[in-house]
């Protein structure tokens, strides 16, 4: 069946630069840089990004920081708190917006 | 009466070993049969001594002695998942008095530095605390590799006084800080009683900055990956397990699992064999290679045979390689330091488990 995600498809994203070279690299040299150790370690960066995978729901991003996460020696209890601290804030971004509403309806309320 | 080892099993989760199950994956030439059989993406065919030669070092040759490793039985008190020993309670190979003695005469009439004490549970075989005092007496280094969980159990909860008194360095294996993992590569239970033991060493100064008592910590992958850098593994492991339990060590070793006995076993059944064997031929480190500790040790079984490491010791890969011009001794018996030293060591598949990323060995990464 076909579908528009296919797990071999993350192994291609290194063909990016096929027609844009030049960008690619700054890309993935600028990729590359982010995610060594600096002022945070590389391994809470990468627990950093799979919460960002999880908030922008990218399953080749879930994948692969679920394995980089794992290679730092983090257990699945841990990875399950990740998603938590994404969820809480997707789900309070979504609560915090219910003042828009109440702003809106005390516009044209009663 | 009940013996140390029912002791020191009771409460932990147990799994019949590979021997007991009569599986082909117990003998030595099976295992690197299914591993020289495994499909590999590689312009050198996945051929060690190929990459050996790549990085200017076939045949790789031991360039001294620094350790003595013996190897005093398969018994233990656990079944761990990735055990490359296949070590269990229903082991019965024990190191005995006699060889025991062999030993020691070998270390006393040679300057080999280190001796480091290994199983199975080294402390369930009976001579165990001898050979730590005929070490000491000796003036050398003694290692002691340590399952933690042996500690906990009559008659043998003397031994963390006995370790302080003798000056061991107690090297402990827990795969993770928090006891999910810990308990499911090595057993539930596992985890508990291994912070028991760490806080009761930590009580007799282990790992106590300027004590001069080493403790230190081996974690190993739970899973088909590459460990963690080491040098930031240990800063996160110092702060997350004084956090959680107060537990404070010297050192923590990051070790590459082995893919040969259980761990072999694990990665066929679950389908990882090919994908783990290849990320450890893409990950070969002429670096790593140079400074394996297979070039540094021999490695003593608990009938007296030599090996060139832990794991041709359980690949049944004795010292002597083909190449060699003049044979060399392969019992403790005939045991001669110089031509040990310069000795060719025998490779096959299962060494890129060494010489991957940061490297691998008894003393954690290489690099």
């Amino acid at each position: 069946m076909d579908t528009y995600y296919d797990p071999a498809d993350l192994a291609k994203f290194a063909q990016l630069g096929k027609h844009s070279p030049d960008l690619a690299k700054k890309f993935f040299d600028y990729y590359g840089a982010v995610f060594a150790d600096g002022a945070l370690s590389a391994r809470d960066k990468a627990l950093i990004a799979l919460g960002a995978a999880y908030a922008v729901q990218c399953p080749y991003c879930i994948d692969a920081y679920t394995q980089e996460t794992l290679k730092h020696g983090c257990d699945l209890e841990q990875l399950t708190e990740v998603a938590h601290v994404a969820a809480a804030i997707k789900g309070g971004a979504v609560l915090a917006h219910t003042v828009q509403t109440k702003n809106a309806a005390a516009k044209v309320g009663m | 009466m009940e013996k140390p080892l029912d002791r020191a099993s009771k409460g932990l989760e147990l799994a019949p070993t590979l021997a007991r199950r009569g599986s082909p994956l117990a003998r030595g030439a099976e295992q690197l049969a299914r591993l020289d059989a495994t499909k590999l993406d590689d312009a050198r065919k996945g051929d060690f001594e190929a990459h050996l030669a790549r990085a200017e070092l076939s045949p790789l040759r031991a360039t001294h002695l620094e350790v003595l490793q013996l190897n005093v039985g398969k018994v233990c008190n656990q079944t761990c998942a990735h055990c490359h020993v296949d070590a269990g309670p229903e082991r019965e190979e024990a190191m005995s008095r006699e060889t025991a003695e062999l030993a020691l005469r070998v270390l006393g009439a040679s300057d080999i530095p280190t001796l480091d004490i290994t199983g199975g549970a080294p402390e369930l075989n009976p001579n165990f605390e001898w050979i730590v005092c005929e070490a000491r007496r000796l003036g050398r280094h003694v290692i002691d590799r340590c399952n933690l969980t042996v500690l906990a159990a009559n008659p043998l909860a003397h031994l963390p006084e006995f370790f302080a008194e003798q000056r061991v360095e107690v090297v402990a294996s827990l795969p993770h800080y928090r006891a999910l993992n810990t308990d499911r590569q090595r057993g539930a239970g596992v985890f508990e009683r291994s912070i028991a033991a760490l806080r009761r060493l930590n009580a007799l100064g282990y790992g106590v900055e300027g004590s001069g008592l080493r403790l230190v910590l081996v974690t190993n992958p739970v899973g088909a990956f590459l460990p963690a850098a080491q040098a930031s593994a240990k800063a996160e492991w110092k702060r997350e397990l004084a956090r959680l339990y107060g537990v404070v060590f010297t050192d923590l070793y990051t070790i590459t699992n082995m893919p040969i006995s259980r761990h072999l076993e694990w990665l066929e059944r679950s389908g990882n064999l090919e994908r783990y064997l290849q990320t450890l031929v893409d990950a070969f480190n002429p670096l790593a290679a140079r400074s394996v500790m297979c070039r540094t040790m021999v490695s003593v079984g608990w009938d007296g045979r030599l090996y060139d490491c832990d794991f041709n010791q359980m690949l049944e890969l004795e010292v002597g390689d083909a190449r060699e011009s003049r044979p060399v001794p392969r019992h403790l018996r005939d045991f001669d330091p110089e031509l040990l030293a310069t000795r060719i060591v025998r490779t096959g598949r299962h060494c890129f488990g060494c010489t991957a990323g940061a490297g691998s060995s008894c003393g954690g990464a290489t690099t």
